[in-house]
């Protein structure tokens, strides 16, 4: 589904990936973790075709194709999701009008007649039970006002009302007391039918006792150092980073 | 300049999709500007001699004013004996009813996507059509004479209701009150007439849409609009203007008398022709638009949609007499290439309790220059006046200005008055995140620019709100993908 080739990118004159590999199979779910300003946004970003993230090299195949060629409203009607670590406010849009251009958009590149306004209002109230929102949210214009938890929520509302073939998850528990994170969680996992693929970004182990990953990695200036299973997980929440940090930068240093 | 902000730049720059000219022969007046040509288009109309005098007075003080200049606003000198300032679509026969109407003035009502029949069918917008300067046709006249309304052309309330033409003009925008509305005065040659009687409510949105299409001929309408005692209106104008490389003046004067408890509502969306990218042609459009809040409880609401011309002044003001009586304004004002705007409104507060409210939202692309001008009046007289005034500024390019002049005086200690102003981007941070949900830039600045005009096109009749979303996504469309 997705293969990440050799990855280098730099924002601002700086390079902040810096060969990076990995590969996500249908339906896998994989867990990136690592210190702050390790690079995992800038992945993320990289990945939905941020302008200001310079690709320096590298390939990225996403079902065959390159990925890195197509601008972001392409990668998204594709199938690439990406919930935002801080979701955008857009004042005076209301989730259901932007939602629904969205969606038909995706529909369109698929070659699938719009939803009018009953199927749209429909398929908006079955979505909505997945993540419990309250049918206000709808309403209310895109983000605006809403709390950090309600951002997020609203963010994976997205997701299932766009229903990615991969979605990346940056950052989507942080600031979530323990319900909301229940309520995240329990979203994304119904999501999850064996095809669909997630890249969950995280700084905490807590979030993988809800989403259970195949696989845990460790990225640290801007490298994948460390791959595994959730068991990773268990011991960075142990240890902490400062073990991984000292074992690359030796070698590093080498 | 970055890509973003070229691609923010290239989705500002659209082309005029009005820009047709239709081929009706005219019956104009000679170029130029004299007391013959007020005389002839006085005795073209079959006027009353009292109409005659108005004219002649007008023009005879217009003559003794000078043009006036503004520090923001940029255009070359109009030559006003360069201008044609009559010119009449010939019938080609009497008209009875709609099915008679000139097949290309009704398939211009078709490109500018009204179809008067449509809106017959539809039977709840009356539209007062005015193609240049005569009108062409009103439609239910009948149906709302019942309820002893009257709408019709201004020529016709001349001829029909003269005591009420009498009384009324001039008696809100008097011809000394400014160049412009002096001209008109002069050489107005027609516009439309409407006069709700005592507690009637409108049944339906009254409409009329301006049309600009001679070559080299100024538009000169007269609108007044007169609400008795507890009566309602709500008024729609449209205008376009084909494509030409000259520019063209259009100076309206618009009147409106609210009496006690009456309320109008007045909307507005201006699409005239804004001129080429580099800023050939395009219509000047010197308008005053004023309306009285003459007894208790009055109500004027303007709302307008601006989005063409090449350059815009205008101030849709409302001075509050009557006690109790509520002043709008909700603005919505866009500028692109090289488009010039200077507009806002006046709020004259006189009686008590009076209330008025501004929002006025203007939007910048291209090498455009946006101004809100807004005057807050607080007489001495206006025991506990309110105002709120809301301006925000929303810029999509680096090239574009923005400016907020509000003018406050209060001569009131009792008045309490708001004033917020913001400047925006649409931000780049925006536009991705609805480029990662699949939105193209183009559709996702239309999202976001229609969003932070909300507020105003809620105000707007339905049809036209969406109309006016249409608009100005098609004002925004550009070259982008
Ligand atoms: N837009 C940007 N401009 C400048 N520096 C940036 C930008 N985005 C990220 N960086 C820098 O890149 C590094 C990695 O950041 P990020 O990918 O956000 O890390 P993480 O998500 O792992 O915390 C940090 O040093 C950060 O300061
Ligand atoms: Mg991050």
């Amino acid at each position: 589904m997705l293969t990440i080739k050799d990855l280098k990118a730099s924002v601002e004159e700086k390079q902040i990936l810096n060969g990076l590999n990995f590969e996500v199979k249908p339906g896998e779910v994989h867990a990136i973790m690592g210190p702050n300003g390790s690079g995992k946004s800038t992945l993320a970003s990289v990945l939905a075709g941020r302008e200001e993230y310079e690709v320096t090299g590298g390939e990225v195949l996403f079902n065959g194709e390159d990925l890195l060629d197509m601008s972001p409203e392409d990668r998204a009607r594709a199938g690439v999701f990406l919930a935002f670590q801080y979701p955008v406010e857009i004042p005076g849009v209301s989730n259901a009008n932007f939602l629904k251009t969205a969606v038909n958009e995706v529909r369109k590149s698929k070659g699938l007649e719009a939803l009018d306004s009953k199927q749209f209002l429909k398929l908006m109230q079955e979505k909505m039970k997945l993540v419990e929102m309250d049918k206000t949210m709808t309403q209310r214009s895109v983000n605006e006002g809403f709390s950090g938890g309600e951002k997020k929520r609203n963010e994976i509302f997205q997701m299932a009302m766009l229903e990615p073939s991969l979605a990346i998850l940056d950052e989507t528990d942080s600031g979530l007391d323990i319900d909301a994170l229940r309520i995240v969680a329990n979203g994304v996992n119904a999501l999850r039918d064996g095809n669909r693929s997630f890249i969950v970004i995280t700084h905490y182990q807590r979030l993988l006792d809800y989403i259970v990953p195949d696989f845990v990695h460790v990225l640290y200036k801007g490298r994948i150092v460390k791959s595994g299973t959730k068991e990773l997980a268990l011991e960075l929440e142990e240890k902490g980073y400062d073990w991984i940090k000292e074992e690359v930068d030796a070698t590093l240093n080498a | 300049m970055s890509d973003d902000l070229k691609l923010l730049d290239d989705v500002a720059n659209s082309e005029y999709k009005w820009g047709f000219v239709s081929n009706i022969e005219s019956d104009n007046a000679p170029k130029g500007l004299n007391e013959d040509i007020v005389r002839f288009i006085s005795a073209k109309k079959n006027e009353p001699e009292w109409l005659l005098e108005y004219r002649l007075k007008a023009f005879r003080h217009w003559q003794t004013m000078t043009e006036p200049v503004w520090p923001n606003v940029t255009y070359p000198k109009v030559d006003f004996q360069d201008i044609i300032y009559y010119s009449a679509p010939k019938p080609k026969v009497q008209l009875d009813s709609l099915d008679d109407l000139d097949p290309e003035i009704k398939a211009t009502f078709d490109k500018l996507g009204i179809s008067l029949e449509e809106q017959k069918r539809l039977a709840n917008v009356a539209v007062d059509a005015v193609i240049d300067s005569v009108s062409v046709k009103t439609t239910f006249r009948e149906a709302l004479l019942e309820k002893g309304i009257i709408f019709s052309s201004f020529s016709e309330a001349v001829h029909e209701h003269p005591e009420l033409v009498k009384k009324y003009l001039g008696s809100v925008v008097p011809y000394t009150d400014n160049f412009y509305a002096a001209l008109n005065a002069a050489v107005f040659s027609d516009g439309s007439f409407c006069y709700i009687p005592k507690g009637v409510r409108c049944p339906m949105e009254l409409s009329t849409y301006f049309r600009i299409n001679s070559a080299g001929t100024g538009q000169f309408e007269r609108t007044l609009i007169i609400a008795d005692e507890g009566a309602y209106v709500s008024y729609l104008e449209g205008c376009t203007a084909p494509m030409r490389d000259e520019n063209q003046l259009h100076a309206a004067v618009v009147e409106i008398v609210s009496h006690a408890e009456a309320q109008v509502k007045y909307s507005t969306v201006q699409n005239w022709y804004p001129g080429d990218k580099e800023g050939k042609g395009g219509i000047f459009n010197f308008v005053t638009k004023r309306g009285i809040c003459l007894g208790n409880k009055s109500k004027i609401s303007w709302t307008q949609v601006e989005t063409g011309s090449a350059v815009t002044w205008k101030y849709p003001s409302v001075i509050l007499k009557g006690d109790n009586s509520v002043g709008e304004f909700y603005s919505v004002a866009v500028t692109n290439n090289m488009q010039q705007a200077d507009t806002g409104t006046k709020m004259i507060h006189i009686g008590k309790n009076t209330s008025s409210t501004i929002i006025s939202k203007g939007i910048s692309g291209g090498r455009s220059h946006n101004s809100y001008r807004g005057l807050v009046k607080i007489n001495k007289s206006a025991d506990n006046a309110r105002n709120f005034s809301q301006c925000d500024s929303l810029l999509l390019g680096d090239q574009c200005g923005a400016h907020t002049f509000p003018y406050l005086e209060v001569s009131n200690k009792s008045a309490k008055v708001e004033h917020e102003a913001t400047t925006s981007k649409v931000g780049e941070d925006q536009i991705f995140y609805c480029n990662q949900r699949g939105i193209s830039t183009e559709d996702a600045v239309g999202l976001i620019v229609n969003g932070y005009c909300k507020e105003v096109f809620n105000q707007l009749p339905m049809e036209f709100a969406v109309e006016a979303q249409k608009l100005l996504a098609i004002s925004l469309e550009g070259s982008v993908g």
